[in-house]
């Protein structure tokens, strides 16, 4: 198979996200022996194509403009469409991230083709591309084929490899002038919220808590154990409305959607909505005292227990064994 | 106001999931308004409490839909309309979904449409955006706060737990995520009131479309439910005992830290 793939590399704080690198494992495989081209759009991205290339993108099209600095649903699709129109690719994979799930229908949309969102797989089978994806909140998975249009996904961050960063690759960089007209919605006022440390969606080691922690305080042992496996800190729905943490740290249908190697649930129940945030990840510890909760029917590990003991006792066993 | 409300049966949450034949099995399932559907039903008739007109609910679906679609109405939706592409259609995609609720509103004049911002089923967060390029309406998705003034929107618009202020201007999209509102239940009089309300059944051919126009871009070859997990170890004995037991689990036997 030879086919020519696009990959939108995501801008967030001047730096490229891991997701973008995973889409570029999913295009190297949907490409074959054809060509993978990087795309980046933003106000001054221009420095980041060699970081692409080194991650697998034969060269990389740049958009710059000034209005392109904020990701809006206008002008990044007149900047990716005017990309798309100039390569005439036969596929696009980009992240299912906020941006790829705003702006992935868009595109699909305008250009008639059929859209795979949420891959967690990528395979060639029979001449085709199969894409593997959850549905039912993580209760069952589908095999997907694009049928009519473009190869066109976005992938669930963590879960395709990438591949390994390769500093002596070297290819094109160009750029694209595209005209950002007529954009219809207009960002008055952004709120970061400043998670410090690892981005949760694409952290290794995730130590949540949810309302079993009681409050803010509570969430302070979650923070020591996250710090000393070099992880980030989670939380579940019930914990952000009890205002024990901030809404960014949510993991679930409505939050962040996770797979991390390892993540350590306190004080969460195992709420479906929940699950449907975390359940793949590959090894769940839980630590709740009540023995039936439903975390420990997707756990691997249970400890059934007061956290406020087990945590701090976790902490000093971790840090001895790292040492 | 003329505010159109897409929605979508799905299953209940709750429900465990099964196969028979390579699909799931929906026999005695329940069924509910997805989740986040509901959201944008409430804030439907919330703007329409303030700025007047009426809630229109559309579903795509088959006839089983109604129920939902009366909930909607006994909840506050002013009338209904289900369009049923059963007959013409089996294994329609989002693109299949978007095509038929856009050409049903293409000449409708909405100028609010709120849709869930993704559906707990299928899982996939297209139809919203979709329906709108189709229609040459801005979108705006995951939305956690509407405000409407003349022609003027603003709205809040959560991305992975930041928030964006966003202004717009009418018609517009919107999808909702949750934290937009409380969903009323239906309350006695509305349910009863429900009855009576307009629910409009439609077909294809009814907006003019036949099978070749909502044709599928993608298909599904396989439908697989996951591994089932081997019962996790729960750890006895001493908790200090227990944590290092852990600690060394995770260590020698999963290999993760
Ligand atoms: C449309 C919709 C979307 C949703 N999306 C999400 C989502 O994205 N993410 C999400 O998380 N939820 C979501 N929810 C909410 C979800 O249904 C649950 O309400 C929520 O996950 C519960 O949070 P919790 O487990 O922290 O709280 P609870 O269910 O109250 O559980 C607290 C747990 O802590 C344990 N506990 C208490 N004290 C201790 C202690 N000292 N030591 C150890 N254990 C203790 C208890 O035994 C209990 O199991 C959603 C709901 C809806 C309707």
């Amino acid at each position: 198979m030879s086919r020519k793939i696009l990959v939108l590399g995501e801008v967030r704080d001047g730096s490229l996200r891991n997701v973008s690198f995973e889409a570029m494992g999913a295009a190297k495989l949907a490409a074959g022996s054809g060509e993978v081209v990087g795309v980046l759009i933003g106000d001054a991205v221009q420095s980041l194509g060699n970081e692409l290339i080194h991650y697998g993108a034969d060269r990389v099209v740049t958009v710059e403009d000034k209005q392109l600095k904020h990701y809006t649903s206008d002008s990044f699709s007149q900047a990716l469409l005017a990309v798309i129109d100039q390569e005439n690719p036969a596929g696009i994979i980009l992240g299912h991230t906020a941006l790829g799930k705003d702006l992935a229908p868009r595109i699909a949309s305008k250009l008639s083709s059929g859209l795979i969102s949420d891959a967690t797989a990528v395979e060639e089978a029979g001449g085709h591309l199969v894409f593997t994806r959850p549905i039912y909140s993580g209760k069952a998975f589908e095999k997907k084929v694009i049928t009519d249009g473009l190869i066109f996904a976005t992938v669930r961050p963590n879960n395709i490899a990438a591949l390994e960063k390769d500093e002596s690759r070297t290819g094109e960089i160009s750029s694209l002038s595209v005209e950002i007209k007529d954009v219809r919605t207009i960002i008055k006022d952004v709120v970061r919220k400043a998670t410090e440390g690892v981005d949760l969606s694409e952290a290794k080691v995730i130590v949540a808590g949810g309302r079993g922690v009681k409050g803010k305080e509570g969430f302070e042992p979650l923070k020591e154990l996250a710090k000393v496996l070099g992880g980030a800190v989670g939380a579940s729905r019930g914990a952000c409305d009890a205002d024990y943490c901030d809404y960014s740290l949510q993991i679930g249908q409505t939050g962040k959607v996770v797979t991390p190697d390892l993540y350590i649930a306190c004080g969460i129940s195992g709420a479906i909505q929940h699950l449907a945030g975390m359940s793949n990840s590959k090894v769940i510890v839980a630590i709740n005292k009540d023995p039936e909760a439903s975390i420990f029917q997707v756990a691997d590990y249970g400890i059934v227990g007061d956290l406020f003991e087990v945590v701090p006792l976790l902490i000093e066993e971790f840090a001895a064994v790292k040492q | 106001m003329n505010t159109y409300v897409l929605l979508k049966r799905t299953f209940d949450t709750e429900e465990t999931i099964q196969l028979s034949n390579g699909k799931i099995n929906e026999e005695g399932a329940e069924f509910i308004i997805n989740p986040y559907d509901e959201y944008a039903v409430e804030e439907a008739i919330q703007v329409r409490d303030v700025q007047g007109g009426e809630v229109t609910v559309v579903s795509v679906g088959n006839e089983e839909a109604e129920k939902q679609l009366r909930t909607a109405l006994a909840m506050g939706a002013d009338q209904a309309v289900l369009i049923n592409s059963e007959e013409d259609i089996e294994n329609g995609d989002q693109y299949t979904t978007a095509k038929i609720i856009a050409e049903y509103l293409k000449d409708k004049a909405a100028d609010l449409i709120i849709a869930g911002n993704v559906a707990i089923d299928s899982g996939s967060g297209q139809v919203g955006p979709r329906v709108a390029e189709m229609l040459g309406i801005p979108a705006i998705t995951t939305i956690t706060n509407l405000e409407i003034d003349g022609s003027r929107v603003t709205v809040v618009r959560d991305i992975e737990g930041d928030s964006e202020t966003i202004e717009a201007s009418l018609p517009l999209l919107v999808t909702a995520q949750q934290g937009l509102n409380e969903p009323r239940y239906p309350s006695l009089p509305g349910i009863m009131k429900a009855k009576k309300k307009p629910l409009e059944e439609l077909e294809l051919d009814d907006i003019d479309l036949d099978e070749d126009d909502i044709e599928p871009k993608t298909k599904t070859i396989e439908v697989f439910l996951p591994p089932k997990k081997e019962a996790g170890k729960v750890l006895t004995g001493e908790m200090n005992e227990q944590v290092s037991e852990l600690v060394q689990l995770l260590r020698s036997e999963a290999k993760v830290i």
